[in-house]
């Protein structure tokens, strides 16, 4: 770590720093700091050692409270210790940081700020999360920029140690934390030489030793507890000094010099912003292009933000200035102000400066842009002789109007700064390769670099922004790229769903990738595309690069071929010059990964150049299509108002009154969203169908279905609708067609995979196959609209437990933006059609709550009764605790409705026997439910007429008396790690639930870290050598409480068992726990081949199938039942077609032998144990009846 | 005491065992077994060129294909320090080898590209293999190309292996050449200084009830011996190379055939599959036996005794004891 130029991100500008620092690292997961953990985890796996030459212990908690908490007593233990995290995760950890700062304790805590949830969660980046620390006591010093990230960091470490107060370093999330930039991090000497020895000696003395023993974290009483708290007074007032001499310090030995709040712009400013944070470099950039015009403005960026220096402050400021306006990246309902804003007012007032006028306002929560033309703005604002106090700025507030206005045309973007935009899908590496573009201009020349990546919410098919800055002088600008000179279209597809050109400055270039030549592509651009290459006189150049990437046989990466056209055309590098630079960085990024991989990007790089062309552009557009439309106008007027501009990527236009205030949102909406991702989608062939329905239950996105119908009704069928006589033995007359939804299929191949019939003659050919969308899309839309009108099966006539007649179940969760070939989404789907119309979900924050619940768009559907599964969002940590309560509620208020019933009886006229039925039903069945709801609306209807207070009270509560089928679902990370200590709790509460655990075996939702569901021997982040640990049994936890359902699961493995799981689990009337298996992209394998590799986990005994109802103690039996037979198939057979656990073989082949021998051992040990339990069980005790204990 | 020494590939071997190149040579302590038990020299496990450049290329796939696409997860594993992909396991275990055994270390090499052969091929020469066998498995699928430049490819690939290495060379042939004595020669001619008959194909079988076609690996039987017998018996003393039997080699008289077909060495490994490494020791024994009842002393004295050039009835290697095979059948049914 002793360079001099690097180009990398905050955060690992930031864990450069932390690492060298520390001794203990305490990690866990959180967007968007999660990074830091993880490079950290990998330094120690790769013995880098700290600055004394010792490796930190780096260590995974089961949450971001744990972290803490294991910090705290390093601390204690006498260790430098540093932790990562943000958002909710920083708030877990705010009762230690009371104890920490209240034992004058030394540490630094890294925080990517980002927004809390609050009426819907954002991962996004503003500072609400470390203002809600400032009253911790800990110092908070902030970084505007990536290379301030690494600098801070530092002199944090540094400061600490000096003043004993603990430091929350923070910049702000998705932006410094993800931003490139070439900065020069502190030398390996110069971080030495800024942490002092003695200091640290000075820690350790005062660290719990038996050899001089003390207490600490006593209880105290009135007498003294004032005094004590009072005691710290002084280290407090010392803090701004220490920090200053720190930063004096570093200065000597950089030359970066700062301040505790650094002034910027016109020595004689009359008006002045005072912010902290990444758009400081926005403000300074606007300041930069006003002063030439004669404005006299300002900045005062904050650098040490607590303890608050009012003095430095006051002299940051210049005499001159009349007006201030502060700039808040946070909100706090109900406050005089946001806090910044009332510091700076306090500070000036208590320095005699009250005289300046003082403004504040808020900009920029969940990293809304914050551009030139903004800050603009709030300079033009102070200019008003009464200026609008408590103001937002960047969006339009039209219920309360707080928002200033602005002019998006205002741009400050250099001429010199070269600004490339590149539109570009996930999986074809746009983003890798611009990383490693701003790495060869960052390190290889002259010129500045940074580059910013927006990426998608939806996993399947996403789509990747990448804005990428170079130029002469140092880049200021923390916000997107508006006025592009140069604009890659990766995918020819995206040019129909968005504006792609629209950030194309005039006379820009655009390079596009496509399947169509320099003479044919013309015809196939929509006409705004046209009109935009024309109207801004655009340099247009085309390639086939999917062509040049499959000839080398590297699938669709077209990383290193766009990035050669890139180089080709802006000229950044002279052009051999570039190639030879690519071809190095392509050696450096994969040379480890064996030389076939180098060889083939090479000689990608080599062909490409051959296959660029430049377009001939015509005078004219003429073509006959367009941009599509975001929603059909068949869609709810929200959607149309609301939603189909989130889709089209114009939510910032949105106004505040266009948005539900309390985090409400209409369901059913991904219908409307029509991604068109699949190049692919299955075509059925009904001629060898035989109708089992397996298709359609493997399907993770609901877009295969079907359907049995009167034939009649095909008189009105579009001409190529596909049917076929009924192959249900009870239900020959009538026809069935299987339907997909070509338009919200993702390609994923599954249900290919699950399709049991061959075609005799072919067979290759299976009752569905692949095949290319573009010619069938326009006639199979047709057909899945007219499919859409037959009549839905009716659910009394279906049989619950057979897969055949479950496909005929309406799916309430549809088309979710779930990665394709998802392993979580089909067990929701069933979930959905068995219980879907009186479920009521909480959901853990995790995969499942984004794919769930990502704005816009949410895949909980409702049936044509309009009724659908209810569903909420609360915590990450605290979901079964949230669905308990839920399960509270629903009996409470139906305790009272029954109350109310019976003390009604008799008050709702000739219907005598109403009430009666309503009490004494128990509505089990399908039949018995329809009866009961009846009922109830004739109940309901009977209250109408009624004004006692009493009926109007039943009338509110009487939608309680229908069944409730409470789901308390999440993945393996809350289920065994950070809620474990709540669903614990729950799954003792006796209360009717049903958990389902989405068990991926690691946290998916942020990138695979390792969770206690990981299984020994699975590399993943945090485990980069293998996790050393087996797995946890939870579902062996779960059968020691007695009383609780407990069911292990995985439908590609054995789909009966899997519906005769969840049919059980809901029907039993207390806690039910389903544990299921869930393939994840975080496997490595190619997820189409996922039922087999379910049938190997079940055969190998890595995943065994059990069901452990305690009702079966009631018949004498066993309550556990296992599911399956005893291992059969070689463990390794398994677990090396995933390259969590290949990777470990080809790395470190020793340790995945040992590791696999022992997870062998694991297996074998599991599956003897639960034989035992199954023949006459130990855990009968805790439950037998007194029958009980015969063998199943 | 009878003499059971042969040569192979300018190596004096104490007896004409040889371990097949297969999974049993990939292990250290196989290794060493079967040469407690007798065996004279071991063909590693073939290195693919293709194999490899497959698992570097699918990693990297699994690697990379979800990442950078979503801001929660820019990617899903660790980076690891290294990846040992490409040939450096295979080529340790050639140094492992060599250091946990006395007998020759014959590595085995499938390539894929002409640059590939050469790599590889010099790679395992400073690995420290004693020889090395050019496994041929190739099946000339395409329409399009013909037989003989099926057989160039065979001869420019050795050629080329040749000028790059100084180890001796064999090259392991399928049955299936239009003119294997010519091609042989040219290989001679090329620089190889054995040929082993013949390589065994993974010939697939097909589930009629799953309408499947399976690919497996069948362990060889005697049966197979048969056309092994015959061109080896055809090619002795007429092309001067050395010549291994692979494929059928299982008993003590399997072996005694092939050294009087005129073989210089067999190689073994299904019946070491099935009856274990140590299997070699009995087959010895029993070779002996059968020297002593026989009264031969060694196996230089009876190998190439039956031989086309040697044998009493040369006829019944060609075409016209075919003939006289069909007459004899015929006038059989017709009896």
């Amino acid at each position: 770590m002793s360079t001099s130029y690097l180009t990398l991100d905050g955060n690992e500008a930031t864990a450069r720093v932390a690492y060298a620092c520390s001794e203990v690292i305490a990690i866990y997961p959180i967007t968007p700091s999660s990074s830091m953990g993880e490079l950290a985890d990998q330094w120690a796996a790769e013995h880098q050692p700290n600055l004394w030459g010792a490796v930190p212990k780096v260590v995974e908690m089961q949450s971001e409270g744990g972290a803490a908490g294991a910090v705290h007593g390093a601390l204690q233990g006498g260790s430098l210790s540093t932790t990562f995290t943000a958002s909710q995760g920083l708030l877990l950890m705010i009762p230690n940081m009371y104890k920490i700062a209240g034992e004058l304790t030394p540490t630094v805590f890294h925080i990517a700020a980002r927004s809390i949830a609050a009426q819907g969660l954002s991962i996004f980046g503003d500072h609400q999360d470390v203002m809600a620390c400032r009253q911790t006591g800990w110092a908070m010093l902030c970084s505007s920029s990536v290379q301030e990230a690494a600098d801070m960091a530092l002199i944090a470490h540094a400061a600490t140690l000096s003043s004993r107060i603990p430091f929350l370093h923070f910049f702000d999330g998705f932006r410094t934390s993800h931003e490139i930039a070439r900065i020069t991090p502190p030398t390996t000497d110069q971080i030495r030489a800024m942490i002092d020895d003695r200091l640290i000696h000075e820690h350790r003395t005062r660290a719990l030793s038996p050899e001089h023993p003390f207490i600490r974290g006593t209880a105290q009483n009135p007498d003294v507890y004032f005094q004590a708290r009072e005691s710290v007074n002084p280290f407090y007032r010392a803090c701004p000094h220490v920090v200053q001499q720190t930063m004096d310090q570093y200065a000597q030995s950089t030359g970066r010099s700062y301040h505790l709040f650094d002034y910027y712009g016109d020595p004689e400013a009359d008006r002045v912003i005072v912010m902290m944070g990444a758009s400081c470099g926005t403000v300074e950039e606007t300041i930069d292009a006003l002063r030439p015009q004669g404005e006299k403005v300002g900045l005062v960026k904050v650098r040490l933000y607590r303890p608050f220096d009012l003095t430095a402050l006051s002299r940051a400021l210049p005499d001159s200035v009349r007006s201030v306006a502060v700039l808040d990246k946070t909100k706090e309902p109900g406050a005089i102000g946001e806090p910044l804003y009332l510091d700076v007012l306090a500070a000036l007032h208590e320095t005699g400066r009250s005289s300046i006028r003082v403004i504040g306002g808020r900009y920029g929560l969940s990293s809304k842009e914050f551009t030139p033309a903004m800050a603009k703005a709030v300079f033009d604002h102070l200019k008003q002789a009464w200026p609008k106090n408590h103001f937002t700025i960047g969006i339009h507030d039209d219920v309360t109007h707080t928002s200033l206005d602005f002019d998006p045309a205002f741009s400050t973007e250099g001429e010199r700064t070269v600004r490339a935009v590149f539109f570009g899908l996930g999986s074809d590496g746009t983003v890798s390769a611009n990383k490693n573009s701003i790495k060869i201009i960052g390190e290889e020349t002259d010129l500045h670099a940074q580059g910013y990546f927006v990426y998608d919410s939806k996993k399947a098919g996403s789509m990747t922004i990448s804005h990428l800055r170079f130029g002469p002088e140092p880049i200021k600008s923390s916000y997107l790229i508006s006025q592009a000179n140069f604009v890659a279209c990766h995918q020819f597809l995206f040019l129909e769903r968005m504006d792609v050109l629209g950030l194309a400055m005039p006379g820009a270039t655009f390079l596009l990738n496509s399947p169509f030549g320099p003479n044919e592509v013309w015809d196939q651009l929509p006409l705004k595309v046209q009109q935009q290459i024309l109207d801004k006189r655009l340099k247009f150049y085309v390639i086939d690069a999917l062509k040049v990437a499959t000839s080398q046989g590297m699938r669709g990466r077209i990383n290193t071929i766009m990035q050669t056209c890139f180089f080709a055309l802006s000229q950044v590098l002279p052009r051999e010059e570039a190639i030879e630079q690519i071809k190095k960085m392509i050696a450096k990024t994969y040379g480890k990964r064996g030389q076939a991989v180098v060889e083939k990007n090479w000689a990608a790089v080599d062909e490409t150049l051959q296959h660029l062309h430049e377009v001939k552009v015509p005078l004219e557009a003429n073509s006959r299509h367009d941009l599509r439309p975001a929603v059909s106008d068949q869609a709810p007027e929200f959607v149309r108002r609301v939603t189909s501009l989130m889709m089209a990527g114009l939510g910032d236009e949105l106004p505040v009154s266009a948005l539900p205030c309390d985090g409400t949102w209409p369901s059913a909406t991904t219908q409307w969203e029509k991604r068109n991702i699949a190049a692919e989608i299955p075509v059925w062939d009904p001629s060898i169908c035989i109708q089992c329905g397996k298709c359609v239950l493997v399907c993770p996105h609901a877009v295969i279905r079907g359907k049995l119908y009167d034939p009649q009704l095909l008189a009105t069928a579009p001409a190529d609708f596909q049917h076929a006589a009924s192959r249900w033995p009870d239900r020959k007359e009538l026809a069935y067609t299987l339907q997909v939804a070509p338009e919200d299929c993702t390609g994923c191949r599954l249900c290919v995979e699950a399709c049991p019939v061959k075609n005799k003659s072919e067979p290759r050919l299976k009752a569905i196959n692949m095949a290319d969308v573009s010619p069938i899309r326009s006639q199979e839309i047709i057909n899945w609209d007219y499919f859409l009108t037959l009549p839905e099966a009716p659910r009394t006539a279906l049989r619950t437990d057979s897969v055949k007649d479950v496909q005929l179940l309406r799916p309430l969760f549809e088309f979710s933006g779930a990665c394709a070939g998802c392993g979580e989404t089909p067990y929701l789907k069933m979930l959905s059609q068995l219980f879907g119309d009186r479920a009521i979900i909480a959901n853990a924050t995790g995969c499942s709550s984004i794919y769930g619940g990502n704005l816009p768009t949410t895949p909980w559907a409702v049936d044509e009764h309009g009724r659908g599964p209810a569903w909420s969002n609360s915590l990450f940590e605290d979901n079964a605790e949230f669905g308990l309560g839920i399960r509270l509620a629903i009996d409470q208020q139906q305790a009272y409705a029954r109350l109310l019933l019976s003390q009604l009886e008799g008050s709702l006229g000739d219907d005598s026997t109403l009430i009666h039925e309503l009490l004494e039903g128990q509505p089990a069945t399908e039949e018995e439910r329809q009866v009961y709801r009846e009922k109830v609306q004739r109940l309901k209807q009977l209250l109408q007429s009624k004004d006692s207070p009493r009926h109007r009270d039943l009338l509110a509560v009487a939608d309680t008396l229908l069944p409730r089928s409470v789901w308390i679902v999440g993945g393996d990370g809350w289920a065994y790690d950070i809620g474990f200590g709540g669903l614990d709790h729950v799954l003792n509460s006796g209360a009717n639930v049903n958990l389902l655990v989405l068990d991926t075996e690691v946290y998916s939702n942020t990138g695979g870290q390792m969770s206690k569901a990981t299984p020994r021997g699975a590399v993943a982040k945090f485990a980069a050598g293998g996790k050393p640990n087996p797995k946890k049994d939870l579902g062996l936890l779960a059968m020691a409480q007695g009383q609780v359902y407990v069911a292990r699961v995985a439908f590609g493995a054995n789909d009966v068992h899997t519906l005769q799981a969840f049919r059980e689990a809901e029907s039993y009337p207390g806690p039910s726990l389903i544990l299921a298996y869930s393939p994840c992209i975080a496997h490595g394998y190619d997820l189409a081949k996922q039922l087999d590799q379910a049938k190997a986990a079940v055969h190998s005994g890595y995943w065994p199938l059990f069901r452990f109802d305690p009702r079966r103690h009631e018949q004498g039996l066993s309550a556990l039942q296992l599911d399956c037979r005893p291992p059969s198939l070689p463990l390794k057979k398994f677990l090396y077609n995933e390259t969590r656990y290949l990777v470990l073989a080809h790395s470190e082949p020793e340790a995945a032998d040992r590791l696999l021998h022992e997870a062998e051992r694991d297996v074998m040990r599991r599956w003897h144990m639960y034989e035992q339990l199954a023949n006459g069980a130990p855990f009968q005790h805790a439950a037998a009846t007194p029958s009980g204990g015969a063998r199943s | 005491m009878m003499d059971l020494s042969t040569t192979y590939l300018g190596f004096p071997l104490a007896n004409p065992f040889v371990c097949s190149s297969s999974p049993l040579a990939q292990d250290r302590s196989q290794l060493r077994r079967m040469e407690d038990a007798g065996m004279a020299a071991v063909v590693l496990q073939s290195l693919f060129e293709e194999q490899i450049e497959q698992e570097a290329l699918e990693l990297h796939h699994a690697l990379d294909h979800h990442a950078e696409s979503y801001h929660e997860a820019l990617s899903y594993f660790p980076d690891m320090k290294e990846y040992n992909l490409g040939p450096d396991g295979y080529l340790k275990y050639i140094e492992e080898a060599k250091q946990a055994v006395a007998m020759p270390i014959i590595g085995s090499l499938n390539g894929h590209t002409p640059g590939g052969w050469v790599r590889y091929a010099r790679l395992m020469q400073q690995a420290g293999a004693d020889a090395l066998e050019l496994n041929v498995y190739d099946i000339p699928s395409d329409p399009q190309v013909s037989g003989e430049a099926v057989e160039s490819r065979v001869i420019d690939l050795v050629q080329a292996v040749r000028a790059e290495i100084t180890l001796p060379l064999a090259v392991k042939l399928s049955p299936f050449y239009t003119a294997p004595a010519h091609l042989i020669q040219r290989l001679k001619q090329a620089g190889a200084q054995a040929v082993v008959l013949f390589n065994r194909f993974y010939q697939p079988d097909f589930d009629i009830d799953h309408l499947h076609v399976n690919h497996q690996l069948k362990l060889s039987h005697s049966d197979e011996l048969l056309t092994r017998l015959h061109w080896v018996a055809l090619l002795f003393g007429r092309v001067e190379i050395d010549l291994a039997v692979t494929g059928g080699v299982h008993t003590a008289r399997d072996v005694l055939k092939c050294m009087m077909a005129g073989a210089n060495v067999v190689m073994m490994a299904s019946a070491l599959i099935r009856h274990g490494v140590d299997h070699v020791s009995q087959l010895i024994e029993e070779i002996l036996q059968w020297m002593f009842d026989h009264e031969y002393e060694s196996i230089r004295q009876m190998q190439g005794s039956l031989s086309f050039r040697r044998a009493a009835d040369p006829s019944v290697f060609e075409r016209c004891n075919y003939m006289k095979l069909l007459r004899d059948a015929m006038q059989h049914r017709l009896m």
